[in-house]
């Protein structure tokens, strides 16, 4: 059988299913520009949920950083090539008020960015700062802030979250936080996945079940904090449904990646996307990218056969390592898809400093794409590579998003100003 | 805290813990202490190759004969422990072939048994090698699993005479009466409290520490020179046989298989410092390159981990080349030192441990008054169950056989359950009360996959406080370290499909988890 190639003509094609691409195809869509995103990892499954901003100066001076839109003020002046600094605070405002408005929309609920870090709970009993997160975590973090009595729940046979550990590293700022393991309802001897959990809690007859021990395990307190399984589709409901059959307010803590948070994400886009009229190629890897003057051309191949994307701009939001968008080697740091230059360390032996959890981070981190203040990648003499090539992301040099708790912050913003270049240059 | 016993062994190695293995067969109760832990310095950072002697067969007979016989008796005494893989020598074009045309020869003086084949019947053998090989011999060398060894002989010594092991215990300095010393004043590393041990007879079984230990007791006799060497572990395992390059001894002339993976090395560059020993990016470019000349994969293949040991070297004069110094041990009785129940074991390799411990023993049991012959070449080294971990590909069969299905595995990418963690920490050699996560990864495939212990590092610190093993910060600081330490072997491979792993690892333990950021607790170094 000769497999018959499908053609798709688009305006943008955004190349990454990360934070970057989605917000990207978020703002594309906002302004009614003809988008078709593609992308390979899944990466977003990698993300807790939480959005940062910035939690940490980088790279010094490292302190817990309470008001993210003051140390942006100062990253300006410590750090003016890093993604953040190009970026005004009021377009920062404006990506991360355009994605949670539309996260609101499709069915997950954000609390609003605000002027003031959240201090967010992890799986391990620490606390991280973030900006936004979704609802169904919220009450954690006020429970924490105002120490009320909590009760962290943890399941038989679901491994690496341990209500005992959280506690044990809480219980010096949070006196009343206790723990309870449970079963989950009609589960097997063995081990449990917070993913079949999840889309076992979108259906009554569980969450009865569920209720009934969380009532019991509360025992008289009005928190309860449970791992990330509140539901794939309809997280909000699920958790409702739950504080109305058992009286108690509840709240998730994420659990470590890939989660459910991720899954809520990525799941909702494929459904929302394609209903808005943009075309999403999600779980396939562009084999080819062409550029020509005023148009590019993506190869790639899907289930149904191989697919051609002629369009007249590309967003590059391809990510790291673990995604793809850059490959280290025996020899140096290559960008995966046009072979851009890589600002990167001289040799390999500079990659990484002595210790692993130094708290400046490693050099093979800030890595990455250079790009103008349009976010157009640069060629190797500085120069525009290309007039309709933007970036976005964690690709982009000069910027640690892991130590900085930055990820989202950056791939919000840059594919903000990504996006507003390139309806410019669609408007031309 | 203070120790009462009849002999203090100091260092964890695989000498120090034959040592001790041999004193208790004998009936002598000891007390075995280390700085840090079991196999942590050139008994763990080795290739893992249990020598035929063919190695040395060009430059060292001595050593080479020795390596024969040990091989031979140690493939008796603990199978458990040991590959029977066989060895090739191969030479590729460019290559020495004089030396290729003495080798015969070199074996035949050493009594090794050496099989020529022709390169086809090599490749035929072992499909990864170079089709640039001109000569191949076929030899008996294996593999040993130096922690499993370690971790038998304390346990053994254990059951015989209620011997004991200390980890990080540190010899700070001992007491000193006419000539012969009392006490060794140590320090438990881990609390920083002090620790007082008392007995008539003390070994220094330091390895490349060895010289510094007998400074400690005005011993200036011991001379070493430290050659480091390091190392590389490939995912996958490439070869059946342990390949040795057909040449005089150089770097990355040796690729040796273990369980699951194969362990490629080694460098050899002289070092003062002994106390920071990690892989550098040129040591491990020099091994890759020199190992594709034999096993070309070897440039493409993925590698999960490197590290380094040190070679003592006993400092004879001579030439300058490092691997040109003897590989024989020397055992000091330090009686010109006037000192008169001190005595010091070092040099020597893995393959020949047990009969340096045999030598240390038969000294030590003569000074003590006791006539009792040795017996580690002759009693099998019974296998415990605590000990069971260590083994390649073991934990699955263990994992199956207990049928639980409540037993969950907590290292996916070397399927160790819980049940070996429960295990580890109640009852291996030298558990403890909150060990650390690299003490229970010492005595278990834990964190030796792909992942290097990224996530499995999380999940058996979540067990531990699970089983109220830890009940504050301290599991915290645990993983951090725990992950620092695992960093020192994964810093200078992190290329290709490492790099999203270590991205993957970053983003996790410092991103969400904040193990950057946690304090210092008090009371640690």
């Amino acid at each position: 059988m000769v497999e018959r190639t499908r053609n798709i003509s688009t305006d943008l094609a955004v190349i990454g299913s990360g934070l970057a691409g989605f917000a990207a195809s978020i703002f594309a869509l906002n302004r009614n520009i003809r988008t078709t995103q593609v992308g390979d990892s899944g990466a977003v499954t990698y993300t807790t949920g939480y959005l940062d901003l910035l939690g940490y100066h980088f790279p010094e001076p490292m302190d817990l950083l309470d008001d993210p839109w003051r140390g942006l003020q100062q990253l300006k002046e410590l750090h003016p090539s890093h993604p953040l600094s190009r970026i005004s605070g009021n377009d920062i405002r404006d990506a991360f008020g355009q994605v949670t408005d539309f996260l609101n929309e499709c069915g997950i609920h954000y609390s609003s960015p605000g002027g003031k870090n959240l201090q967010a709970l992890t799986p391990a009993g620490t606390v991280k700062p973030t900006l936004c997160m979704p609802e169904t975590m919220l009450p954690g973090v006020n429970a924490f802030h105002n120490k009320k009595s909590a009760v962290i729940v943890d399941f038989k046979g679901l491994k690496g979250f341990s209500g005992k550990q959280v506690v044990a590293n809480l219980k010096n700022r949070w006196p009343g936080l206790t723990t309870c393991r449970i079963e989950f309802p009609d589960a097997r001897p063995g081990e449990l996945y917070p993913e079949p959990m999840a889309r076992a809690l979108e259906t009554p007859y569980n969450r009865e079940k569920l209720a009934t021990r969380l009532i019991e395990a509360a025992g008289g307190c009005n928190y309860l904090g449970l791992p990330a399984i509140l539901g794939i589709h309809k997280p909000d409901k699920v958790r409702r449904e739950l504080e109305r059959l058992t009286g108690l307010t509840i709240f998730e803590i994420p659990t470590m990646p890939p989660a459910v948070p991720g899954i809520r994400l990525r799941e909702m886009f494929q459904q929302i996307f394609p209903q808005k009229g943009l075309t999403l190629i999600p779980q396939q890897k562009v084999k080819k990218l062409i550029l020509h003057k005023t148009r590019a051309t993506l190869e790639l191949t899907d289930n149904l056969g191989p697919v051609m994307i002629e369009t007249k701009c590309v967003l590059l939001a391809t990510g790291r390592f673990l995604s793809g968008g850059l490959q280290a080697g025996f020899h140096g740091i290559r960008e995966s898809l046009l072979d851009l230059p890589v600002a990167q360390p001289e040799s390999r032996s500079n990659w990484y400093k002595k210790r692993y959890t130094d708290r400046n981070g490693h050099p093979i981190n800030q890595a990455g794409i250079e790009v103008d203040s349009s976010f157009r990648p640069l060629d190797d003499q500085k120069k525009v590579f290309s007039k309709n090539l933007f970036a976005a992301g964690s690709l982009l040099a000069h910027q640690d998003w892991i130590r900085g708790r930055c990820g989202a912050g950056i791939a919000l913003g840059t594919a903000f100003k990504a996006v507003e270049a390139a309806a410019q240059y669609l408007r031309k | 805290m203070h120790i009462e016993t009849e002999v203090l062994i100091i260092g964890g190695g695989v000498t120090g813990t034959g040592v001790m293995r041999d004193l208790a067969l004998r009936g002598i109760n000891c007390c075995l202490i280390d700085r840090a832990d079991l196999c942590s310095g050139a008994s763990g950072g080795n290739h893992g190759l249990l020598h035929s002697g063919c190695r040395y067969v060009s430059n060292d007979l001595h050593s080479a004969m020795e390596c024969r016989k040990e091989s031979a008796i140690l493939k008796t005494i603990v199978p458990q422990c040991i590959e029977d893989t066989g060895g090739l020598f191969v030479a590729v074009k460019g290559d020495d072939l004089l030396f290729a045309e003495k080798f015969p020869e070199y074996c035949e003086t050493a009594s090794i048994l050496c099989e020529s084949l022709t390169p086809r019947q090599a490749r035929e053998l072992e499909p990864l090698l170079s089709k640039d090989i001109i000569q191949a011999f076929r030899v008996p060398d294996a593999t040993i699993d130096p922690f499993r060894l370690a971790l038998l002989n304390v346990a053994d010594a254990g059951r015989n005479s209620d011997s004991s092991y200390y980890p990080h215990t540190e010899l700070l300095n001992f007491s000193l009466e006419k000539g012969t010393i009392t006490t060794a004043v140590c320090r438990d590393n881990k609390t920083g409290k002090k620790t007082t041990i008392h007995a008539k007879q003390f070994i220094n079984a330091g390895g490349a520490w060895a010289m510094e230990i007998a400074c400690l007791a005005g011993c200036e006799d011991v001379s070493l020179l430290y050659s480091k060497g390091s190392l590389l572990i490939s995912h996958d395992r490439l070869t059946n046989h342990v390949i040795n390059r057909l040449r005089p001894p150089g770097d990355g002339d040796i690729l040796v298989p273990g369980g699951t993976v194969s362990v490629l090395g080694t460098t050899s560059v002289r070092t003062d410092n002994l106390n920071d020993i990690r892989p550098t990016v040129p040591e491990i470019d020099k091994n890759v390159l020199e190992g594709a000349a034999m096993i070309p994969a070897l440039a493409t293949t993925r590698y999960i981990r490197a590290f380094s040991g040190v070679r003592p070297l006993l400092q004879s004069g001579g030439s300058g080349d490092d691997r040109e110094a003897t590989r024989g041990f020397a055992l000091f009785d330090h009686e010109g030192q006037n000192i008169s129940n001190f005595c010091t074991i070092t040099g020597g390799k893995l393959t020949t441990y047990r009969l340096m411990a045999e030598k240390t023993a038969d000294l030590v049991a003569r000074r003590l008054n006791n006539s009792t012959p040795c017996r580690t070449h002759l009693n099998l080294l019974v296998d415990d169950e605590s000990c069971r971990w260590t083994e390649p590909g073991a934990s699955p069969k263990y994992w199956y056989q207990s049928n639980d299905p409540d037993n969950m595995i907590l290292c996916e990418c070397e399927m160790v359950p819980q049940s070996a963690i429960d295990e580890i920490i109640s009852g291996a050699p030298g558990y403890e009360k909150e060990m650390t996560l690299e003490a229970i990864a010492l005595r278990s495939r834990a964190g030796k996959g792909p992942c290097q212990g990224s996530f499995c590092g999380i999940r058996i610190a979540s067990h531990l406080y699970d089983r109220d093993f830890y009940t504050d910060q301290t599991g915290l600081t645990h993983m951090r370290n725990f992950f620092d330490e695992r960093f020192k072997g994964t810093r200078t491979i992190t290329w290709g499909a490492q790099a999203a792993q270590m991205e993957l690892a970053e983003a996790m333990h410092c991103g969400l988890l904040g193990l950057d950021m946690i304090d210092e607790p008090s009371g640690e170094k």
